[in-house]
């Protein structure tokens, strides 16, 4: 095992010193950083340009450059040294630190979008592959087709006109026609219809039900403004709590198991108590308590889980953890969307609350939930964008693996052996269908860091990507390279890590040593 | 239900064993050669038909409307003409009365005629992807074959070579390789060349940047496929060893080659609008499908045309590309067969590896 690491890691090194050499012989002959200066004429050219040369070290040859500047990035590589030396761009900015930021950038606007995608993606791969040749089937897989084929910067121009403009517009006069509501509400009725499957009697309940709630609750909104005053209160908690229990349940554990149940329910009703307790400490609230809190609230969960017992511990502890996790999602939402109209009217944002390019309204004062408030309004529209996009892979993937599985010998075993569907699918088909899935899940994290060249272009986030782009466009090396080095070095990490954990899931897989 | 499934199980497992790919499936295949039966395949796929005919529709439409490689088209503006606006510039084509008027596109801001850029662009865009198809594949073939049948030394070099290509992300490669094709500078021998063709020099610098992927699984299948009896049969009958690979080897491997080219292409077009997007593919003047979109999501609000057209060739020409693909699949995996949803449901296994007895108990 450990030679099979460090064995991988001294060939990874190598790779790396070639591939780095190549983009950057590549890079550099791509153009002229001196071009602008070429065509200016300006008094101080020559000047100028002698500065920029000295600079950027233009007298030596590419390749002798990239030993230099090789010697700088080994620097890197020694620990607690901070003698790390990526160079300087164009402007002198040495490269580390424009790093730095860009990295944290590109972090806040990738990683959301990438858990989204994910957790979204294999939901609806299984769906699809349980219900193989339905017409949810035939539907998803034919949108998923299409997400593939839709270039990001398409979409992203669309939701900036649609989902921006036209829904800050709305905002101003937040009134839903009762057309409007009637046609949305059919078509989720109808999409409800589609999901639900089986007989017809049933869709036609599920879906009349779907539609005549969604319309309603439309039409609540309209009268209310409540886009404008949006927030829950408890009773709507404890009713979506309640929801939310019995579905935590259905899917960890089944209904069979009471004491499950009760500790979902307990812990909803723990939530909606919490809610007004927690309230007075919400309103000063910081990145770091809204963390501890969220531990607090599972370790709640499991300790209550774990005193109900039953004939399964672990299962009840683990549905009232869930259960309390997500509503305290809910009371955080709440309480986000009290802080809504003060943010709304606030002097920068001066109600056009979603933003469509930068990731972050400039110069915009408030408490801790204005400012989260305004990080993720900057975030919805490139989120969205990207879920778009990289939806369809997974769903794919999800589909045809799950496939491969509930066609083995030991599902038919065990639904044999007399097993219930659910346990035969959470238990048995889900987890092992999740084995290779987990390796491309990898494989994208690892991709994160340098994924979003387009979307942070479109949306002007000045991430990676921008980084990148933007030192090419100006045929400057450094800043190319130490991307392609941040990017190129997590590849390779999460590669290695996506076969050992394909060989600590799958015990078949074995790794040659 | 009972006894063509326990044969279908049974020709299944045969042709797992023997990989030979020919005789599976429900369908009569005898005395059928494995093109013919590809081919029945392909043209039992509603999705990849479908595809096919769209986008055999758009290039003939992009190729012959504004003319290409020299040659004339019947439409009588091209994508540099400026035309005085007609309507403000807004589409003269409808769908009732069915009508293509002047402009069926519509006009932009200076008075060019959108449909001809659109037609300029899309044939932009499906050069590229061709180009980038066929080096691709090639390359990949060549270098994932090599490597596969004569491992050694041969197959390490390759393969570190394709290991150094592949961890550079392909955007940001291609990104570098856009900008050294789109090099004006005066003198250099591609100047002249370029800057009359440069959408074929972009095509091809990208092809020898995506052929990466497709030498791994061409090598793959080399190194499956050079075990066989067949290979070595022909080895022993003095074959040399060019023949065993065009002769033996690559027929076999050629199924898994056309279907990632394909998916390959795919890929390539909307590689090929992202880049010109964001100004690293194809310049002003010539035009192109994501060059485009970039010049014209400004003016949304006013003429939305100019930005939904383009776009839509895009997905368009993807999307039936991508259908052609997955037909391709099914065409050529003889174990991705297509159930119907009934018997879906009552065989649940058609890939299993139990033995036959087992599955006649289950079938009868």
């Amino acid at each position: 095992m450990l030679t099979y690491i460090v064995r991988r890691l001294i060939t990874a090194a190598f790779i790396l010193l070639g591939a780095s050499f190549l983009v950057y012989l590549l890079t550099a002959s791509s153009g002229d950083p001196l071009a602008e200066f070429r065509a200016s004429s300006a008094p101080n050219r020559q000047a100028l340009m002698d500065a920029r040369i000295d600079l950027l070290d233009l007298n030596t040859p590419p390749p002798l450059r990239y030993f230099k500047w090789l010697g700088g990035a080994a620097q890197c590589i020694v620990p607690f040294g901070n003698a790390c030396n990526l160079g300087k761009n164009i402007a002198g900015q040495p490269i580390t630190e424009a790093l730095g930021f860009a990295l944290v950038q590109t972090l806040t606007l990738v990683t959301g979008a990438t858990i989204l995608a994910i957790l979204i993606g294999i939901s609806l791969g299984i769906v699809t592959a349980l219900r193989q040749y339905s017409a949810l089937d035939y539907g998803v897989t034919f949108m998923a087709f299409l997400f593939f084929s839709l270039p990001i910067f398409w979409v992203a121009v669309l939701l900036k006109e649609f989902g921006a403009i036209g829904f800050n517009d709305f905002l101003r006069n937040p009134e839903i026609p009762p057309t409007v509501a009637l046609g949305i509400g059919a078509v989720l009725g109808v999409i409800g219809a589609v999901v639900v499957g089986g007989a017809a009697k049933r869709r036609l309940i599920v879906g009349g039900s779907v539609f005549v709630a969604v319309s309603l609750i439309l039409f609540y909104f309209s009268l209310t403004q409540w886009f404008r005053n949006p927030g829950l209160g408890p009773v709507v908690i404890a009713i979506l709590g309640v929801g939310i229990a019995f579905g935590v349940t259905v899917l960890v554990s089944g209904l069979k198991n009471r004491k499950a149940l009760q500790s979902s329910l307990i812990v909803v009703g723990i939530g909606v108590i919490a809610y007004f307790a927690v309230q007075p400490l919400l309103n000063d609230a910081t990145g770091l308590m809204i963390f501890l809190l969220a531990i607090a609230t599972i370790l709640v969960g499991l300790a209550v889980g774990y005193f109900m017992g039953g004939y399964d511990r672990g299962q009840s502890m683990r549905a009232a953890a869930i259960t309390a996790f997500l509503v305290g999602a809910l009371v955080v939402m709440d309480r986000f969307m009290q802080a809504w109209p003060s943010y709304f009217n606030n002097s920068r944002v001066r109600g056009r609350p979603i933003a469509t390019i930068g990731a972050g309204t400039p110069n915009i004062q408030g408490d801790f939930w204005i400012m989260s408030t305004d990080t993720l309004t900057h975030l919805v529209l490139p989120t969205i964008a990207l879920i778009l996009v990289s939806l369809a892979s997974y769903t794919r993937f999800t589909r045809s693996s799950m496939l491969e599985i509930m066609n083995m010998d030991y599902i038919r075993t065990a639904r044999a052996k007399g097993l219930s569907e659910r346990s035969v699918i959470m238990g048995h088909a889900f987890r092992n269908a999740l084995i290779p899935i987990a390796t491309i899940v990898a494989f994208d994290i690892g991709a994160l860091i340098g994924g979003a060249v387009i979307t942070e272009s479109v949306f002007s986030v000045r991430g990676m990507g921008f980084l990148f782009i933007d030192g090419l466009q100006r045929s400057d090396v450094n800043p190319v390279m130490g991307v392609f080095l941040c990017v190129a070095i997590t590849a390779m990490v999460f590669n290695l890590v996506a076969d050992l954990a394909y060989s600590a899931l799958d015990p078949r897989v074995r790794i040659k040593a | 239900m009972s006894q063509p499934t326990q044969e279908e199980e049974i020709l299944a497992q045969q042709a797992l064993a023997e990989a030979a790919g020919a005789e599976a499936g429900s369908e009569a295949t005898g005395g059928l050669s494995q093109g013919q039966i590809v081919r029945k395949r392909f043209f039992g796929h509603t999705g990849a038909l479908i595809g096919l005919a769209v986008f055999a529709a758009i290039f003939l439409l992009a190729f012959t409307s504004v003319g290409a490689f020299g040659i004339p088209g019947w439409w009588k503006y091209n994508h540099t003409d400026v035309s005085p606006l007609v309507n403000d510039g807004v589409p003269t084509s409808s769908l009732w009365p069915l009508a293509w008027g002047e402009h069926p596109f519509g006009q932009d801001r200076i008075g060019r005629d959108l449909f001809a850029m659109t037609m300029r662009g899309a044939q932009q865009s499906i050069t590229v992807m061709v180009l980038i198809g066929a080096i691709a594949g090639a390359v990949g073939a060549i270098v994932g074959g090599l490597a596969g049948y004569f491992r050694g030394w041969v197959e390490a070099i390759l393969m570190r070579l394709t290991d150094v290509i592949i961890i550079i992300p392909v955007l940001l490669l291609a990104a570098v390789v856009g900008q050294i094709a789109n090099r004006r500078d005066e003198g250099s021998w591609i100047a002249s060349f370029a800057s009359n063709n440069g959408v074929v020099i972009l095509g091809v610098f990208l092809g020898f940047v995506l052929w990466v992927g497709l030498a791994r699984l061409v090598r793959g299948e080399f190194l499956t496929l050079r075990e066989r009896e067949f290979v070595d049969a022909a080895r022993i009958s003095g074959a040399s060893n060019a023949r065993i690979i065009f002769k033996h080897i690559l027929p076999n491997a050629v199924g898994v080659l056309i279907v990632n080219v394909t998916l390959t292409m795919s890929a390539a077009i909307l590689l090929e609008t992202a880049l010109s997007y964001l100004g690293l593919g194809v310049k002003a003047p010539d035009t192109s499908l994501g060059l485009l979109v970039a010049q014209n999501q400004e003016a949304f609000a006013t003429r939305p045309w100019l930005f939904w057209f383009p776009g839509l060739f895009i997905i368009l020409i993807c999307l039936s590309i991508n259908f052609i693909g997955d037909g391709l699949r099914d065409a050529f995996d003889p174990r991705q067969k297509k159930f119907k949803a009934k018997s879906a449901v009552e065989t649940t296994s058609h890939s299993s590896t139990t033995a036959p007895v087992a599955d006649a108990s289950k079938g009868s």
